[in-house]
Formats: C-alpha cells, sequence, structure tokens
C-alpha cells in the first residue's frame, strides 16, 4: 500500500523528464516505415474479406443506398440537394474522402468529413445538422466515402494544417487513462501481436465508416476512437472535438499511401 | 427505413444452379437485452422470410433472437424457367417487406 502510495508521489522532474524521453525518443523509434504499413484488411479472415469486397453482401451497402437517396432529397430552407450543386457525387465527391480531414480557412482548423458535411446542410441548404451517429451521418459519409474507394490516402500539404497533425501526434503518444497506455504503445510497437484473443492493427483508418460485427453496425473512426479511449480506461473525447479531429488527422496522415476502403468491414 | 438488397443473376442456362443471395437492413433487437435503466427492450426481428419462383414457393427461413442484426441469407436453386423470383420477409411489429427479381433462362 505504502509503495503504491510513494510511486504516486514520484518527483515530479523525474515524471516530466521521462515525459521528454518518451516525445523526443519514441515517435523516431516506433513509426511503422512505409515498407511495413498494413491495412486492418490484411488480417481479415477469408469469409470477412469476402463480405467487404462484395458489394451486395457488404451490410454497408444498405447505408450507401440510403446515401444516395439522401444526396439526391432536397433538405433545409434553401429546398436544395447535395446534387443541385455538386452533381453527380460519383465525379464531385471522388477523392475526397482521401484527403479529409482537411483545412477551413474561415475556422482557422481542420474540419473531418463529418464537419464538412454538417456545415454544408447549415450553411448552405439552411437545414438542421445530422447528428453524428446518427443514420443519415453514417449513410452520408458512407456514401461520399465509397466514391473514394480503391484511392490512395492524400498527404495534405497544407501548410496551416501542419500544427494541427503534431497536436494529434502528440495524443496519439500521450499516456493516458487508468492504465496509463498511450495509441503508440499498441499500434505502433506491439501491432501484429494479441491483446487477449485479438490481433492489434497498426490502426490506420482507411475504411471508415465502417461495418462493424462487433456493432452490429456502422460506426465512425470518432466512435472507433472512442472505443479505444474507454478499453484504456480513459475519458473518451466528445464527438466533434477538436482532439478528436486533430487525432483523425494525424491517423490520416499516418495512413498515407494506403488505399481507401470505405466502407470497410471489421470483426 | 427498411431497405433489402436481392442478387439474382439475370440470366442463366435451363437446369443450372444458381445462388441467391439476399440482405435485409433490420436491427433484430432479441428481447433479452436490457437499456440503460433496466427496462426490457421488446423483442424486434424478422421471423420469416420466403422465397417464390413465378409463384411456386422454393425456398423458406426462420430467424430467431440469436441472428445478427442485418440478416444474409443466400441460398441455391435450380433455374427452370424464365420469370419472376420474389421475397418476402415477415416479423415483429407487423414488419413486412417485399422485393423481387426477374431471371432469363435459356
Amino acid at each position: 500500500m505504502s509503495g503504491y502510495a510513494s510511486q504516486l508521489r514520484l518527483p515530479a522532474c523525474a515524471a516530466i523528464a521521462m515525459g521528454f524521453i518518451a516525445a523526443t525518443v519514441l515517435p523516431a523509434r516506433a513509426e511503422i516505415p512505409f515498407a511495413k504499413q498494413r491495412s486492418g484488411y490484411a488480417d481479415l479472415g477469408h469469409d470477412t474479406k469476402a463480405m467487404q469486397d462484395d458489394d451486395s453482401i457488404n451490410p454497408a451497402t444498405l447505408w450507401v443506398l440510403d446515401g444516395e437517396a439522401l444526396w439526391n432529397t432536397k433538405a433545409g430552407a434553401s429546398n436544395r440537394a447535395c446534387s443541385d450543386c455538386h452533381g453527380s457525387a460519383t465525379n464531385s465527391m471522388k477523392g475526397i474522402a482521401a484527403r479529409y480531414p482537411a483545412y477551413d480557412a474561415a475556422r482557422k482548423g481542420p474540419v473531418d468529413l463529418e464537419q464538412r458535411i454538417n456545415i454544408c446542410r447549415t450553411e448552405h441548404q439552411k437545414a438542421e445538422p445530422f447528428k453524428f451517429e446518427s443514420k443519415d451521418m453514417l449513410a452520408m459519409t458512407a456514401y461520399v466515402g465509397r466514391q473514394s474507394r480503391g484511392m490512395p490516402i492524400e498527404e495534405s500539404h497544407d501548410a496551416p494544417l501542419k500544427p494541427f497533425i503534431e497536436a494529434g501526434r502528440k495524443l496519439f503518444f500521450e499516456r493516458q487513462g487508468q492504465i496509463n497506455l498511450s495509441c503508440a504503445q499498441c499500434h505502433d510497437d506491439n501491432w501484429g501481436k494479441h491483446l487477449a484473443s485479438s490481433l492489434i492493427p497498426q490502426g490506420h483508418p482507411t475504411g471508415y465508416p465502417l461495418y462493424r460485427l462487433e456493432w452490429q453496425s456502422l460506426g465512425s473512426l470518432q466512435r472507433r476512437l472512442r472505443n479505444c479511449m474507454i478499453g484504456m480506461r480513459a475519458e473518451p473525447f466528445a464527438y466533434g472535438a477538436p482532439e478528436q479531429v486533430n487525432l483523425e488527422l494525424f491517423l490520416k496522415w499516418r495512413a498515407r499511401g494506403l488505399r481507401v476502403e470505405t466502407p470497410a468491414v471489421r470483426p | 427505413m427498411a431497405r433489402a438488397l436481392i442478387n439474382v443473376p439475370k440470366t442463366a442456362k435451363r437446369g443450372q444452379i444458381i445462388e441467391i443471395k439476399t440482405l435485409i437492413s433490420h436491427i433484430m433487437e432479441t428481447g433479452f437485452r436490457r437499456d440503460n435503466v433496466g427496462k426490457l427492450i421488446p423483442r424486434n426481428i424478422i421471423t420469416d422470410l420466403v422465397c417464390t419462383y413465378n409463384g411456386e414457393e422454393i425456398f423458406r427461413a426462420g430467424l430467431y433472437p440469436a441472428i445478427a442484426a442485418n440478416p444474409f441469407i443466400a441460398f441455391f436453386t435450380v433455374a427452370t424457367e424464365s420469370g419472376t423470383i420474389s421475397f418476402k420477409w415477415t416479423g415483429d411489429n407487423g414488419f413486412d417487406e417485399t422485393a423481387s427479381a426477374k431471371i432469363v433462362v435459356e
């Protein structure tokens, strides 16, 4: 008991020094080299791969079709549909999911696909924003994301995004929660090994929103991140919190070059 | 928004064995789960899928609470004649969804 208490009272300077060492050494050591970059798809079982690859058996197709219907539905006070401005999503939305989150000059920060859709809804359609994880939001992001399937995730060269990527990187390497874990300890240092019976993936967000068999539903990257944080016994960031977007941005940067699989299927 | 996806080959040779795949959007609430205040969430599942080929029943499935959300059901049949293959899902709370596909048999 006393040992535990004295551990807690570890001199602050030592903790800070350890923090510095981690901050300077870890990123360089732990980063996954390009040649070893691996989508979670590579570790799926045969059946789950088949499920993702065939639109007619991929349950996420149900959301994609709803998204297509929404794309062509007039909404809000301006009585305009997405298609009235953007035309066919097959052309206009191609590659969008591969480069989001992106910098928004008006907001002086990154916005993710969900936020961009809601900006469009509130500012241009004059409609109510979709709620996070609502059926409509998932349908729309799945439909828009689907248009980038197969395209490599792009690295942003927007200078104003740099500090936000760095903020995301810092979160990725920061220990948090009651079991004092960082994202990097699993997904950089120990990918390919097992946590109980589950394989630890590299954690690349290639296929969001994706159909997770455990959820029996489609879910966003932010839902997945909250899941992880609950597992780490940390307080999860709220949906739409700037930390979530920074983390999304860093993860996309980290996955640059991998192909978009939206809508993917994962166990 | 219930929605069904069916996959039936558009054409087939007479006597050929064809695969039919169906996927339908449904929560398949088991009736055994409780909400955040401990109240039982009532069962809401699809109970039956019936498939007919030109009016004749060729496949029937009973579904139960252990079946996952958005049930995917695939089966095989023999392409006998050109016509329509129809599907009907029914379930709790008056759930009723239909879909059909045309097939040309040469």
